[in-house]
């Protein structure tokens, strides 16, 4: 089975984030793949090693640090990588603008594939909208917060289960299409050593958003970005013993905050 | 005038509340009002959105729309969209909210602003406020282009009573049905009348200091006391244990919710944690552990065992109801 992922470097959750302008200061971020998208490259391995046959594809958007990712990628056993690699265009880039940019390189690598995988969301802009978009694109079904992935033998239709409101629902899709990774699809595999040797080797196509003929750009813009208001450091509710505290929690709870 | 046209959601035979949410905001966002409902049964429920400031209802009802499939409720509305040709297009951000979207901005060729939690008017312009980095900041947002296209966060707005002219018509849409190919063969839905983590208004959340999965019946019984729009919720620590299953998880992998009131207990407020329920209203924290770092996003914080607070809370709170 041919698959691409499309994986996007990001910073590390713990990171702590200070605003400049309408973005944050890159200085002193440990950069990541995005956590959501080590479910995707392991869905694509396995399904590989499933089938015994096939190349999966990674694709990613960023600047040049975003080769970092696309490396760890490899080394988990990806056999090839296309880098987007223009800082500019990504720095200005929203979901539309990078759906766009990976549906063009993905078009344009002229790869047969029988499956996009893609994380639910990526853990900086929260957006959880490029995976359907770049399916809109290419023209092919989308189907968003997979945890189970089955492959008919003859990869003409996948069986997957999704997440919705309170439950699971059970979809059949012809291939190609578009999967989004919710956790609980697997459990992504480490990068070994000898998977970090051989990935220093494997091949990476460079390209521009130019290049690729994508100038469209950004369909939405971000004015500013504010830090939450500090939440003063709530008041701690004083007492002897649990129970009066218990007594004043419920009281305000009554009174100031008439919930109750 | 070219106002706004709004995407109501029908889940289990019911307008989700979020609709009627967002339906509430555009009121106030002004211009005229119109929504679209689509679904199996539909026509039935539309005329309940004509008290919440709709205009003018279309509505999309038949066989083919029993189960949500992406491309059939897109192709579906993109075709009212066209007709009404709206200067915004809201939704709210459900988990089907945030998959319908993002396929309907595409189609329509614009972009779109995911998971807002309030919008201001600027001119022409509608700025969506919305976390990013896990609610670790607020990104200002607008679309360069109409219609512009943003999902609500589900409790971000107060559901409020408008009258609006109510109009309904029944739109016969044409499908194309070769694109439509995804199947839904089942769904499994858990039997619960507890209402949906994103939509309670209060949420008893419990996480590795709960210690095992017996316990959760002390939140359990707290949340009832709150009434059928509380429920319960877990942190990661607690899911993975498997205390609870992953439907109640709160957090960056789970779910983000926004109630009036989230009380977490026994919870030690792990950024992925906060980037879940960072955006309630009020967040009350028992946990004994002084220097746990959720009492920094608490309103009110308990330092006390969970084991003695809740059971005595639970207690007072019967009191206080009488
Ligand atoms: C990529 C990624 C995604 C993640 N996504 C999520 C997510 O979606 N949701 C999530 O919750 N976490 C998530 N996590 C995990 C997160 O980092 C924390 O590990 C997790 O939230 C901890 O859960 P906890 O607070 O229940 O447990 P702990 O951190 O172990 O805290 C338990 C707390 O209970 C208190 N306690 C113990 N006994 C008592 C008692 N008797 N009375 C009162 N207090 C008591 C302790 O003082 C402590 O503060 C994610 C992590 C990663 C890396
Ligand atoms: N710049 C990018 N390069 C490659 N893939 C991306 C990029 N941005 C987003 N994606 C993919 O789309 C998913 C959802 O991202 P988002 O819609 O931004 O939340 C991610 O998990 C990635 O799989």
């Amino acid at each position: 089975m041919n698959t691409v992922v499309c994986i996007k470097q990001v910073p590390d959750t713990e990171t702590l984030i200070k605003i400049q302008g309408a973005g944050i200061v890159q200085d002193g971020i440990k950069w990541v793949m995005n956590p959501y998208d080590e479910f995707a490259v392991e869905e694509a391995l396995k399904k590989k090693e499933e089938l015994k046959a096939g190349e999966v594809t990674v694709v990613s958007l960023g600047p040049d640090r975003a080769v970092e990712a696309i490396r760890t990628a490899l080394a988990m056993g990806a056999d090839t990588a296309i880098h987007i690699a223009d800082a500019a265009y990504a720095e200005k880039a929203d979901p539309f603008a990078t759906a766009a940019a990976l549906a063009a390189a993905i078009k344009g690598s002229g790869k047969a594939y029988d499956a996009i995988f893609m994380g639910k969301q990526a853990i900086d802009d929260d957006s959880a909208q490029v995976p359907v978009m770049v399916a809109e694109m290419l023209g092919i079904p989308s189907i968003t917060m997979v945890i189970k992935f089955d492959v008919a033998a003859d990869k003409s239709k996948a069986t997957v289960t999704r997440e919705v409101e309170g439950g699971v629902a059970v979809v059949e899709v012809p291939l190609p299409a578009v999967f989004s990774a919710q956790k609980g699809l697997n459990e992504p595999r480490y990068a070994s050593l000898p998977g970090i040797m051989k990935a220093k080797k494997k091949p990476v196509d460079v390209k521009t958003a130019a290049a690729l003929g994508v100038s469209d750009g950004p369909k939405t813009v971000v004015k500013e970005m504010t830090l939450p208001p500090a939440r003063e450091a709530g008041k701690k509710i004083a007492g002897d013993d649990a129970a009066a505290k218990a007594k004043e929690l419920a009281r305000i709870l009554h009174e100031d905050v008439k919930i109750v | 005038m070219p106002g706004t046209l709004i995407y109501a959601e029908v889940q289990k035979g019911e307008i989700k509340k979020g609709s009627f949410e967002v339906a509430s905001k555009a009121k106030e966002l002004g211009g005229d009002v119109a929504v679209c409902i689509i679904g199996k049964g539909a026509e039935a429920l539309a005329p309940q959105l004509a008290k919440f400031g709709a205009d003018k209802i279309f509505v999309v009802d038949g066989p083919e729309f029993e189960n949500y499939v992406t491309e059939a409720y897109v192709q579906a509305f993109a075709q009212v969209a066209k007709t009404v040709n709206p200067s915004v297009i809201l939704a709210s951000a459900t988990a089907q909210g945030k998959d319908f979207i993002p396929a309907v901005a595409a189609r329509l060729g614009v972009g779109a602003i995911s998971d807002s939690v309030d919008l201001t008017k600027a001119g022409d312009k509608v700025v969506a406020k919305r976390p990013v980095y896990a609610g670790k900041a607020y990104a200002m947002v607008e679309a360069v282009a109409d219609p512009q296209v943003i999902a609500v966060r589900p409790n971000s707005f107060s559901v409020k009573e408008i009258a609006g002219a109510g109009a309904v018509e029944k739109v016969a849409v044409s499908l194309d049905a070769s694109k439509i190919k995804a199947v839904v063969k089942s769904i499994e839905l858990a039997q619960t009348n507890e209402p949906d983590q994103t939509e309670a208004e209060i949420i008893v959340s419990g996480g590795r200091g709960m210690k095992g999965p017996e316990n959760f019946k002390l939140l359990e019984d707290l949340a009832k006391l709150f009434g059928p729009t509380a429920t319960t919720g877990a942190s990661r620590a607690a899911v993975d244990a498997g205390w609870r299953g992953h439907s109640y998880q709160v957090g960056q992998t789970g779910k983000t919710v926004s109630p009036n009131l989230y009380i977490a207990c026994g919870i030690s407020g792990a950024i992925q944690h906060l980037a879940g329920m960072g955006t309630s209203k009020v967040i009350v924290a028992i946990n004994k552990d002084a220097e746990a770092p959720i009492f920094q996003k608490a309103d009110y914080g308990v330092v006390d065992d969970l084991f003695n607070v809740v059971p005595a809370l639970i207690d007072e709170i019967k009191k206080v109801k009488g």
